[in-house]
């Protein structure tokens, strides 16, 4: 099998694996509902900067449990598996792809609630999705690979968090000055640099997983 | 001695720059004055810690390409002191913001750049801490440090340069760069940086000889 038909299949793997159960993403959306609500019922009204800094809060949690989980349900049976049939490429791509769409469609209805519980100020809205669309898939590239490593460290979930904060943080940072930029609706060319910023880390963090994973899940 | 040259060096450059820090003539320059004086323990400090974090790198590298332990042992040592050297420039920064904004610790870019990078690194010590085979410690740990450098890198030099800061250097605060940085500076600066960073190797190389001792009379 190419390494482009071995994605493919364990992609589509993890979605027919997430369709039946269905248990984290509904759990998932629960958690993001219920955190929303309390956010409202303890805030009643934010100002802009509140709005997107909570916002993105929300999704920081939200992508932890999410992806944190991506390697925690393997067992050891199931990886030796794997390991005999596809190569470690495939499985850290179809992973970081799996948990981008994961991502995307996790931001987009905590979006939508989010709207409708806090109301809307955002001054650009396309460009405001494109700072939710990097988010996602800077919070896809590098949550990945940390709970690769934290499932490597026996599924600790305290170590996860200790892992990808440090990690997580300057691109959190990036993305939020993104964001503000959108929600104030200022002039496109200004975001300009964040974007590359931001996409050059996700560049190089997806590399050095990619040349990574291979010593990590051997065995 | 042809091989122990390098650390009467950097003992001779440490000791210069110790009386010739505090004693030589500096610029006066408006918000700074004498405090400029800090330039010399401050900024090399960060100078070793990046310089030992990239060796560590290379030895982290190195380990998954040989899987030799005596790499992953120079790998880990160098980010203990890596971590002490981030402290010790912490240290110096915040004393000087004492004298300097009056406050020893603000919400400032760079002062938060460099604390995170400090915490990766300890969480790289935290990793390494809940393994206990030492075999998959040591490539678990070399994965992570590797994964964990190229953010570093961007937090430290990339992200501060993108907003204001009032960190010398940036947003039009009189700085150490090339315009106000004169020459009688230029004689302690260099060697400060070149002192300190063979002090910072130096001390690596006495850690890492003192782990494969151990590790040589607990496996006898």
């Amino acid at each position: 099998m190419t390494l482009y038909s071995q994605v493919r299949s364990l992609i589509k793997k993890e979605l027919v694996l997430e369709w039946r159960s269905k248990y984290a993403i509904n759990g998932i959306l629960l958690y993001i509902a219920s955190t929303v609500f309390i956010c409202y019922q303890s805030f009643k009204k934010v100002e802009p900067v509140t709005w997107n800094a909570l916002f993105w809060i929300i999704m920081l949690f939200a992508a932890i449990n999410a992806v944190a989980k991506s390697f925690m349900n393997e067992s050891k049976g199931r990886q030796l598996y794997y390991y005999t049939l596809v190569s470690p490429q495939a499985i850290i791509i179809s992973k970081i792809v799996y948990n981008f769409l994961l991502m995307i469609a996790l931001s987009v209805i905590a979006l939508f609630f989010y709207n409708v519980v806090f109301g809307n100020t955002i001054g650009d809205v396309p460009l405001y999705l494109v700072s939710v669309l990097i988010g996602s898939l800077s919070f896809a590239t590098s949550f990945t690979m940390i709970s690769a490593i934290a499932s490597k460290a026996g599924n600790n979930a305290t170590l996860m968090a200790v892992l990808s904060f440090p990690v997580v943080i300057p691109v959190l940072m990036a993305i939020i000055k993104l964001s503000k930029n959108a929600m104030d609706g200022l002039d496109r060319s200004v975001s300009v640099d964040e974007i590359v910023l931001l996409l050059g880390i996700n560049v190089i963090i997806s590399a050095t997983s990619l040349l990574l994973f291979p010593y990590l899940w051997r065995e | 001695m042809t091989k122990n040259w390098w650390k009467l060096l950097a003992v001779v450059f440490i000791i210069y720059t110790i009386i010739a820090g505090l004693l030589f003539k500096v610029p006066h320059l408006a918000i700074l004055h004498e405090s400029i004086r800090n330039l010399y323990f401050h900024v090399p400090m960060w100078f070793t810690m990046i310089m030992l974090f990239l060796s560590s790198v290379i030895y982290s590298v190195k380990y998954l390409k040989s899987g030799n332990e005596q790499d992953d042992l120079r790998a880990v040592e160098g980010v203990n002191v890596g971590v002490i050297f981030g402290i010790l420039g912490l240290l110096t920064g915040s004393l000087w913001a004492k004298f300097t904004w009056g406050t020893w610790w603000t919400t400032d870019p760079k002062l938060n750049s460099a604390l995170i990078a400090i915490l990766i690194y300890l969480a790289y010590l935290v990793l390494r801490g809940s393994l206990d085979e030492e075999q998959k410690r040591a490539r678990i740990g070399a994965v992570y440090n590797i994964f964990a450098f190229p953010v570093m890198i961007v937090l430290v030099f990339v992200l501060p340069r993108m907003t204001d800061s009032l960190h010398p250097g940036n947003g039009g605060n009189p700085g150490f760069g090339s315009y106000d940085l004169d020459r009688n500076m230029r004689m302690v600066f260099y060697p400060a940086c070149i002192g300190w960073i063979l002090i910072g190797f130096w001390i690596k190389q006495l850690r890492f000889r003192i782990r494969k001792m151990e590790n040589y009379f607990l496996s006898k």
